[in-house]
């Protein structure tokens, strides 16, 4: 049998998307640990040119980029399926995780930055939540994937988990539930799906490192 | 072989059902879905759009972004060019395959694909165009970079991105093969057959292929239409040093 190894960091929403998968796939795996700000020789080795988690090795090949792993997963090991099987539905489910794929970058700094800049990371913030509320979620489905999670749920983890752990960071209140109905709803619903449940990150634990880190990066500018 | 294409044109056509474009003439992200459905010799009308003053259509088909390209295939429509490109090789998947059959080889395409499109790895080439000063000379200066990582851990020896014939990859490439306009607007050539050998023949090749040559934007049209924007940047950019 082929050994997949997975190297991640313990807060990474990123990792957290393909060890999920591993896990509804039923896909045993060995996970390396990374200190990011010391990264092993193996993880330079394996993905030279980012340097960056996560990084799956099947049969000694790397993958990078969360998608990119999620899609070959997918493909190499097909039961309990990420993306629909319809081509245009598949289209669809794609357009979407690219939306948040393009988002998830830019909604992380909101802990990072101050003034302007930080009011610009808001309205990024609010403009993915309504496309959500309004575009994505139509039809009172239960999860994207329909009955069941698929990789545009799991596409949308930043918005389920540590948007929350962004807010408490900065001191900032940027999600009102009441506002958004349907995207507060498919919340509960993911973060009650077991898998996703008892694997996530203690938001304590990321919002202490993330004011730690934050603390620092100010410093750093002020010196 | 020439009655085996046939046939598969045949069964293309069948298939194809009403297949519109929305499109800009001057943009790689449009030309490459065209591209893709040429190759395929899959038939389709194409509307172009005007980019400051879009269609009712373009809104209503794609309302998140209200961007081009958007492909509408029996009235339902896909945005997002690289996930056109794949539903394009789902639907059509002869003749012209796009995507290797490895698993593998699918993922580091799908790889480099993200990667190229990355707003951060765009962002070098813009401002090669519409920068200046200090701005510019660090634009430059990542631009080589990044093609000197096209070039040798992308193309690597092959012909083709794609290997042996036209793939997904080169279509995302695709807007290497008239960047010497901007070269030429710009008046600094980055792209230069000597340090990058390899591109250079890509692009000779690539623009050589019947369905690419009938397929790139007028070169002086570009010309004048790109000359007027960057002129148009540089007025009201508050970078712009005063010559």
């Amino acid at each position: 049998m082929a050994v997949v190894k997975l190297f991640g960091a313990w807060l990474s929403p990123y990792v957290y998307k393909v060890i999920w998968a591993l896990k509804l796939k039923g896909i045993p795996y060995e996970y390396i640990e990374e200190d990011l700000s010391n990264k092993s020789p193996l993880l330079l080795q394996y993905n030279p040119i980012h340097k960056k988690v996560p990084v799956l090795v099947h049969d000694g090949k790397p993958i990078y980029e969360s998608t990119v792993i999620l899609r070959y997963i997918d493909e190499i090991w097909p039961q309990n399926p990420l993306l629909p099987a319809n081509p245009y539905d598949r289209a669809v489910a794609l357009f979407w995780i690219k939306f948040a794929d393009d988002k998830n970058p830019i909604i992380a700094k909101l802990y990072r930055t101050e003034g302007e800049e930080q009011q610009a990371v808001v309205k990024e913030w609010l403009e993915m939540l309504e496309a959500m509320e309004e575009h994505a979620l139509i039809g009172g489905k239960k999860f994207f994937g329909g009955d069941e999670i698929n990789m545009v749920d799991i596409a949308f983890c930043m918005v389920a988990h540590w948007l929350g752990v962004f807010e408490d960071t900065a001191g900032l209140k940027v999600f009102e539930p009441h506002k958004f109905p349907q995207v507060s709803s498919w919340i509960q619903n993911f973060k009650s799906v077991p898998i996703i449940k008892d694997n996530l990150p203690d938001t304590d634990k990321i919002v202490a490192y993330l004011k730690r880190r934050k603390e620092m990066l100010l410093t750093s500018k002020s010196n | 072989m020439a009655g085996k294409q046939k046939h598969t044109r045949t069964k293309n056509q069948l298939k194809m059902g009403e297949v519109k474009v929305l499109g800009s003439w001057s943009s790689p992200y449009g030309l490459r879905v065209q591209w893709a459905l040429g190759l395929k010799s899959v038939e389709y009308e194409y509307i172009d759009e005007d980019l400051l003053n879009k269609s009712q259509m373009l809104l209503k088909y794609n309302p998140v972004h209200k961007k081009i390209p958007v492909l509408v295939h029996n009235g339902k429509p896909i945005a997002e060019s690289a996930v056109i490109l794949e539903y394009i090789e789902e639907t059509w998947p002869q003749p012209h395959p796009l995507l290797p059959k490895d698993p593998y080889e699918r993922a580091m395409v799908r790889f480099w694909i993200n990667f190229l499109d990355n707003k951060d790895k765009v962002a070098p080439f813009i401002t090669f165009f519409i920068g200046v000063g200090e701005e510019h000379k660090k634009a430059v200066n990542e631009a080589k970079e990044l093609l000197k990582l096209y070039e040798e851990q992308v193309l690597g020896e092959k012909k083709y991105f794609g290997g042996e014939e036209i793939g997904m990859l080169d279509l995302a490439m695709g807007w290497m093969a008239y960047f010497g306009v901007i070269e030429e607007i710009v008046d600094v050539k980055i792209l230069d057959a000597e340090t990058f050998p390899r591109l250079h023949a890509w692009i000779q090749n690539f623009r050589a292929h019947p369905v690419i040559k009938n397929n790139l934007p007028d070169h002086d049209r570009l010309l004048q239409n790109y000359t007027e924007k960057r002129q148009r940047f540089l007025a009201y950019s508050p970078h712009t040093e005063n010559a």
